[in-house]
């Protein structure tokens, strides 16, 4: 963390819900009452090509770019796992690399909850609380996906 | 009813509410990357939204709905304001009675486009002033600030963002919503509005004097701002920059002084002369063209631009900081990641594979199918702009020799085709290459690139509710085209493999429809049945 502001770096391919998980954590963070910015692509990279989002925030201080410095993520959310080497320079030493073998996808209701349930492993990492997090997961998703995301948010946050 | 709100949006989006909350009667566009979410937000915030065949037919739409009084928007990509250039630099003459917002949406890096034009260069050859926001409250405030512009000086005003306004999310509060004006009778005023000669040339120096107005109000004008340092001690460095570029220096540059630019278009010369004289340095911070180095340069002020290494991709905030210290050493490449591709399922897969083992010559164009380039396709040869396929196919058909010439196919999608290919094909009968032509109609049934929108040919609008649906077919032979036919080409490949070759053994002007729904569209489409919103 530099000058107050958290740096987080979700990465995968076109069609797993990078932006949907940004969409969640971003969500969450702006419902605690934080400052937070996020920038992500859109158009040519989601035909299933690499997708990146970059997310700050900061519980005071004001964030400007809502670019993740080079080589200035605390975080790095990688969900698949041939992602991983073209996004690591993202990291910054002592960095956090949380990658899909943190989740057994068996455990999942559906697989395609993966990101989800990444970000429940992301969400100890900071101090919001579930009731947030539940809201924020059902403000970006149709109802009937409400329960089996919460469920695999929740396989992730006690992992 | 509204009320005031603190948001999480994007820029897109808060540019819609902004159009909501202050009574815009119309808004309409071409779908671009990055500027498409802008009408599909506007919609679903109940303003009336519709998608035009293209960027000058929907600025001409604009500019008539000005005319009649109305607050009016047109929303394109950057490339899409060549395409409405034509009435751009026109309408700057004639002015407006409401307001006419024009809004660009340019594309640094190329994220998702076939060039990095920098729209500023438009606003100067127009004669249109241009507004920057930096952020999502920017494009709130700014949004309405152009409104005010246009029709406090009779003007279009030009709106430009960024992809990375567009698409980031930031914070900030809305205004109250007012409702849109009723419509205004219309007055007849044909030295205003009739541009023949003897009327433009009035009209030009009544441009020229609404300008230097307009540059006035911008000396004085809030959103020229500056930023103090927040380091201690004396600040002898001074920053100029606009959008992003503002905030990226923000950041990478406490010790800095930074005047930012909200109006980019007349700039604010005193304004700026008045800064620059209080530092040891002063430097431009802008991605892409060196424009407003080279404006301020020439208007007699010291400040040094950016090197030309920066004029390439965006600007962050690490790149600023290379500025700033002069370092103009190589910069690393960022490991490649996987490219895009057409998705597993996609109809054009097989299309490509054919043209592709038919060792076609293929005249290309933009959307999806522009992927047929990469492998295992490498069925593409040029790619140039929207319509361009039929041209430029037509172009190599002329003058290759006959051996090479018949092997030339153009390729289109269906929204592409809508939006300029038609023109195409009117040359293609009138100028008939003395080996025929084969053009290939990817109908998918949407503009998928961009995000699965509608347009003329899907029988829906913007919001989804009944259209009129041209048939593509009916219109091809309408021109005069016997040679057409319409195939799915993922359930008889053979069969098109066959319809091809015969299309380019004989000597007409030929056209097939490749006719099968894209399996995006399908989704959404059968989300949207279920009365759900799609979920991406």
């Amino acid at each position: 963390m530099k000058n107050g502001i958290t740096n987080v770096i979700v990465a995968g391919l076109g069609g797993q819900g990078v932006l949907k998980c940004s969409d969640i954590l971003s969500a969450a963070i702006f419902h605690a009452g934080w400052n937070i910015k996020k920038a992500e692509v859109h158009g040519m990279s989601q035909r299933g090509g690499s997708v990146a989002c970059d997310i700050r925030f900061s519980k005071d201080a004001e964030v400007l770019s809502p670019m993740v410095p080079a080589g200035q993520a605390d975080y790095l959310l990688v969900l698949s796992e041939d992602q991983i080497d073209n996004n690591l320079h993202h990291l910054r030493k002592d960095g956090l690399l949380l990658k899909p073998d943190r989740i057994d996808a068996d455990k999942l209701e559906n697989a395609r909850c993966l990101n989800v349930a990444l970000l429940g492993v992301l969400s100890k990492e900071f101090e919001i609380g579930d009731k947030i997090w539940h809201d924020a997961i059902r403000s970006q998703l149709p109802e009937n996906l409400h329960d089996v995301n919460i469920a695999a948010f929740e396989y992730g946050r006690k992992n | 009813m509204s009320g005031i709100k603190r948001k999480l949006l994007s820029g897109n989006e808060a540019v819609a509410l902004s159009a909501a909350d202050c009574g815009v009667r119309m808004g309409v566009g071409y779908p671009g990357t990055p500027s498409t979410e802008i009408l599909e937000e506007f919609s679903k915030l109940g303003g009336r939204a519709q998608w035009s065949p293209n960027e000058k037919v929907a600025l001409e739409v604009g500019v008539g709905a000005a005319f009649a009084g109305a607050r009016t928007m047109v929303t394109m990509k950057h490339v899409g304001l060549n395409v409405a250039a034509d009435p751009l630099f026109t309408a700057a003459y004639t002015g407006v009675d409401g307001a006419l917002v024009i809004i660009v949406a340019d594309d640094p890096g190329m994220a998702s486009s076939q060039n990095e034009q920098d729209s500023r260069r438009y606003a100067v050859a127009a004669g249109v002033p241009m507004l920057e926001p930096a952020d999502s409250q920017e494009a709130y405030d700014f949004f309405q600030l152009a409104v005010q512009l246009s029709e406090q000086f009779g003007t279009a005003v030009l709106f430009r963002i960024t992809t990375r306004i567009c698409h980031s999310k930031t914070i900030f509060t809305t205004g109250e919503r007012v409702a849109p004006a009723d419509a205004k009778k219309f007055v007849r005023d044909v030295q205003k509005r009739v541009m023949i000669p003897a009327y433009a040339r009035m009209a030009h120096h009544k441009l020229r004097a609404r300008l230097a107005e307009i540059e006035a109000w911008g000396e004085a004008a809030d959103c020229n701002q500056i930023f103090h340092s927040t380091d201690k001690g004396q600040t002898l460095l001074g920053i100029i920059a606009s959008g992003i570029s503002a905030v990226h220096a923000r950041e990478a540059a406490s010790q800095a002084d930074i005047l930012k630019l909200g109006m980019t278009y007349p700039l604010p010369i005193e304004k700026i002369k008045k800064f620059a004289k209080n530092y040891d340095r002063v430097l431009v911070i802008e991605e892409g063209d060196p424009y407003l180095a080279d404006a301020i340069q020439a208007a007699g002020v010291e400040v040094e631009g950016k090197p030309e290494m920066y004029r390439f991709g965006e600007l962050n905030v690490t790149r600023v900081q290379k500025i700033l210290a002069g370092d103009v050493g190589e910069e690393p490449a960022p490991p490649r990641g996987k490219p895009p591709q057409l998705c597993v399922g996609c109809p054009h897969r097989k299309v490509f594979e054919t043209l592709r083992d038919l060792e076609c010559i293929v005249s290309g164009d933009i959307g999806c199918y522009t992927l047929g380039v990469l492998p295992p396709f490498s069925a593409m040869d040029t790619c140039v702009c929207m319509g361009a396929s039929i041209g430029v196919g037509l172009g190599l058909r002329h003058t290759l020799a006959e051996e090479d010439a018949r092997r030339v196919v153009s390729v289109i999608g269906d929204s592409t085709f809508m939006h300029s290919g038609i023109t195409g094909l009117v040359e293609m009968v009138y100028n008939r290459p003395a080996t025929g032509h084969v053009v290939l109609i990817l109908d998918n049934g949407t503009t998928a690139m961009t995000g699965l929108q509608e347009h003329p040919g899907t029988g829906r609008k913007l919001d989804y509710s009944p259209a009129h649906q041209i048939c593509v077919e009916d219109l091809v032979k309408s021109l005069g085209i016997d040679d057409v036919h319409v195939i799915d080409v993922v359930k008889d490949t053979e069969g098109f493999q066959e319809l091809l070759k015969k299309c380019l053994a004989n000597d007409e002007p030929s056209v097939i429809i490749a006719r099968r729904p894209c399996i995006l569209a399908l989704k959404k489409q059968k989300a949207l049945q279920q009365g759900k919103e799609a979920c991406q």
